[in-house]
């Protein structure tokens, strides 16, 4: 409330002195869209409400999921249990949701803005986890091969 | 949040306008409002890319306008030690030349590619002045792509201007030399022997690349500045030569004799008609083509060895002179493209010339005699008219495209405005000072953006804090959209900015890439995944497949590498984010450091000069555990029997550890 009777005061202000409005406009016609920068390809659609789950098991979605683990996240998640830069997988997929694990790997900024065991996860390991430009379809096989790397047939 | 953005802009408004009721002193002319006109509010982004040209520095550079913050520096004809250009092996073979690896030049104009007359945003175009030749760089990784060598030329300097559907690049050179392949001439042959060679690379509408389709072979004189015609007198391309005394000796003197000098008229269309009638002279020279694969991460560079010729004198109709009064230095044609406006750099007036006059001439032969077996036109019959008094030294020329014209005067340093119909002096503004070239935003194309102008300063003095004998380089920008040009920011350049062009920033920032797709990396020394890290020995060369991620590298420990070993460190970031780069560096290395992009291998060639431990690490902040990001290579003896091994996170065996204390 205080700020805005500032705010209009000020823009009164600016009323008198005619020629002071330069930026205002310039605010107001900014002809660049930071958006139009943020909106691009690499960052991935919107939240990943609800995943269903079948058995037994896509077998061609194990085996993209783990040439995609292979290239984009073996370098800091292992297989077994044991903590690298990021938590081993043994059981990740028992520990949380299909839809937590998604936007993990697909939204991981709002995950760490959001989500308290994200941001748990954040204060013990000390790197943010990479986005490393999965599509849905691509973090939908890793969980895939998650699921087999646990043990589901 | 917007209200406090208004608040603040508000106050500083308030402030700034009760000060500008002071009187103005020379050196800080400048209104009240000119603060907020270049203020940039936090987070928010300029209106306009600025790419500059770096001069002597061989770079371009980009800055925002208004605010003209600096942004990024792309090396294009020297190496970069910031992210390796020139170092890596990937890219080394873009500095390549028929004269072998060069890695330093001079880089003075920029054109950046049009599609019907108007900016296209894909890319930008760069001439090096010294050992001449044309790149071009893409304009959404804002590297260099492309690297063309121009044989028979001297120095580079008209050059690289493009017709307006970016057909042709043309350089032509400023020094006339002989052919390459009969250089053997005594120099004061000059005027028999030696030539002035204007090269027409065209580019290919899809891929961009460059090809020199013909080389013009002109009498030898001086090459300064070109334009192409536009809308009507597209077609036609415009130069402004000087050193039409031909001399070679005291040109300081000995080309400022003439009270005219020429523009040359090329009609390139008919250059193409008279190559598919088989006019065309092959010949031999040698010059080097350089490409930057982007999908391979790596450049290579291949000789070309002979080169198409047109002889005017065997086509007639392709090239006329016209005089022009005295040393013409720019040659600008206005938005219409009826106009050209030729800057005499030694010239009391400034002479515009009228496509339409120069058609009829062409048609009437209103001929005031040859120049080396080339007809010359009558000034009178295709001149437009003088700007009379305009100021002293005019070099350069650009459209607000409203009807009017600025000039930039080195000798008088100002910018004059001036009506292009009626020839009539409208402003003028001091620049601080020599003003050199000037860029109106889109200035060269059919359509300019009338709201700034930039001069490019020759002379910095005293405007800003010094730093010893060498300064920085000055820009100034001016609002030019209402009657009176205004001063509204003194800004610091790198390098010595000659030309400069800027184009809305929503033309380029939608198409900036972000990362390379890990998945389409094509090197063949790649390691897509750590998975595929590691070590191979050919003969003495020590091949490693290295990836880097926040926060290790794979493999980090490295030992069998041997005295008399080269070993290339091939680094592939496997990051998929937009800016995290990772740095790699080698302790001793004589070669320098490499800057890998997300999802790229660049690759650093290391000879090892001592036995011992030789560490390695990431140079890029790039995690809180970037300090961790290290790694080990053991070098041994030559002869030594310490095999080839490599790992990561493989801790000592307790053994080991035993020895060690013992």
């Amino acid at each position: 409330m205080k700020r805005s009777i500032t705010t209009a005061l000020l823009a009164l202000t600016v009323g008198w002195y005619g020629c002071s409005d330069g930026a205002q406009q310039r605010a107001q016609e900014a002809p660049t869209d930071p958006a139009e920068t943020v909106a691009q390809e690499e960052v991935h659609g919107s939240e990943v409400k609800a995943i269903s789950l079948t058995n037994p098991l896509d077998k061609a979605m194990v085996s993209s999921g783990k040439s995609i683990y292979d290239v984009k996240c073996g370098s800091c998640h292992k297989l077994d249990e044991t903590k690298l830069v990021g938590p081993g997988w043994k059981d990740v997929t028992k520990r949380r949701k299909p839809e937590w694990i998604m936007n993990m790997i697909l939204n991981v900024d709002m995950m760490l803005e959001k989500d308290p065991e994200a941001q748990k996860m954040l204060e013990q390991c000390l790197v943010r986890m990479p986005n490393q430009n999965l599509s849905e379809s691509d973090a939908r096989a890793v969980l895939e091969f998650m699921r087999s790397n646990d043990g589901e047939k | 949040m917007k209200r406090t953005i208004v608040a603040v802009a508000a106050l500083a408004a308030l402030g700034l306008h009760l000060t500008s009721c002071k009187p103005k002193d020379a050196g800080s002319a400048v209104s009240g409002d000119a603060a907020q006109k270049v203020y940039v509010t936090p987070g928010q982004h300029d209106e306009f890319y600025n790419i500059v040209s770096g001069g002597f520095n061989g770079q371009m550079s980009v800055y925002g306008l208004p605010s003209g913050r600096m942004f990024k520096i792309i090396p294009v004809f020297s190496t970069f030690p910031e992210n390796g250009w020139g170092y890596s092996e990937e890219t080394k073979p873009m500095l390549n030349t028929s004269h072998g690896y060069i890695p330093w030049d001079d880089l003075h104009h920029i054109s950046l590619s049009q599609t019907k007359g108007e900016h296209d945003g894909r890319w930008a175009f760069g001439n090096a002045n010294n050992t001449p030749r044309v790149a071009r760089i893409s304009l959404s990784t804002f590297r260099t792509d492309e690297i063309i060598e121009l044989p028979n030329s001297g120095g580079n300097h008209s050059s690289p201007f493009i017709t307006e559907n970016t057909e042709y690049v043309v350089a032509s050179t400023r020094f006339s030399v002989p052919p390459d392949n009969d250089g053997d001439m005594p120099i004061s042959s000059f005027k028999k022997n030696f030539k002035g060679y204007i090269s027409f690379i065209s580019v290919d509408p899809q891929s961009g690349h460059m090809g020199i389709k013909f080389q013009l072979k002109m009498p030898g004189i001086s090459f300064d500045l070109a334009r192409a015609g536009k809308g009507k007198s597209h077609g036609w391309f415009f130069f402004s030569c000087y050193n039409t005394e031909q001399a070679s000796t005291l040109l300081e003197v000995n080309a400022s004799q003439k009270d005219k000098d020429f523009i040359l008229a090329v009609n390139w269309k008919k250059a193409e008609e008279y190559l598919k009638q088989g006019k065309g002279k092959k010949v031999a020279a040698k010059y080097a083509h350089n490409l930057y694969d982007e999908k391979t991460h790596s450049a290579t560079s291949t000789i070309i060895n002979e080169v198409m010729t047109l002889d005017p004198k065997e086509c007639p109709g392709l090239v006329y002179f016209m005089p022009c009064p005295k040393s013409p230095h720019g040659c600008d044609v206005d938005p219409t493209g009826e106009f050209i406006v030729g800057s005499g750099k030694l010239a009391a007036v400034i002479p515009v010339f009228s496509f339409d006059k120069i058609q009829k001439a062409i048609a009437g032969k209103t001929y005031d005699g040859e120049f080396d077996g080339i007809p010359v036109l009558k000034y009178e019959s295709v001149l437009y008219g003088e700007v009379q008094k305009p100021g002293l030294g005019p070099l350069h020329t650009e459209f607000d495209g409203q009807g009017n014209a600025i000039t930039s005067f080195f000798v008088s340093s100002e910018l004059v405005k001036w009506n292009i119909k009626d020839l009539k002096v409208l402003d003028r503004v001091p620049t601080y000072y020599s003003v050199g070239h000037l860029s109106i935003p889109g200035g060269p194309t059919s359509k300019p953006h009338g709201k700034y102008v930039v001069a490019y300063n020759k002379i910095t003095k005293d405007r800003y804090l010094p730093t010893g004998p060498e300064l920085t380089q000055s820009a100034q920008l001016y609002d030019i959209s209402g009657d009176k040009m205004k001063l509204l920011l003194d800004f610091p350049t790198v390098g010595e900015p000659h030309y400069a062009e800027s184009i809305p920033a929503s033309l380029l920032e939608k198409n900036s890439k972000k990362i390379f797709k890990i998945e389409e990396n094509g090197h063949k020394y790649a390691a897509k995944g750590e998975k595929e890290a590691k070590v191979v020995r050919e003969g003495n060369q020590v091949h490693v497949y290295i990836t880097a991620i926040r926060s290790h590298f794979t493999p980090d420990n490295i030992e069998g590498v041997k005295l008399g070993d080269e070993v290339y460190f091939h680094v592939t970031n496997l990051e998929q984010d937009w800016d995290i780069p990772h740095g790699f560096a080698v302790k001793g290395s004589n070669n320098a450091e490499i800057l890998i992009m997300p999802g790229e291998t660049q690759t650093l060639k290391w000879v090892p000069s001592r036995v011992g431990i030789t560490p390695i690490y990431c140079t890029d902040f790039c995690s809180a555990l970037h300090q961790e990001m290290q790694g080990y290579v053991r070098v041994s003896a030559k002869g030594s029997n310490v095999p080839l091994t490599f790992s990561t996170g493989k801790t000592a065996a307790p053994e080991a550890e035993k020895v060690a204390k013992k």
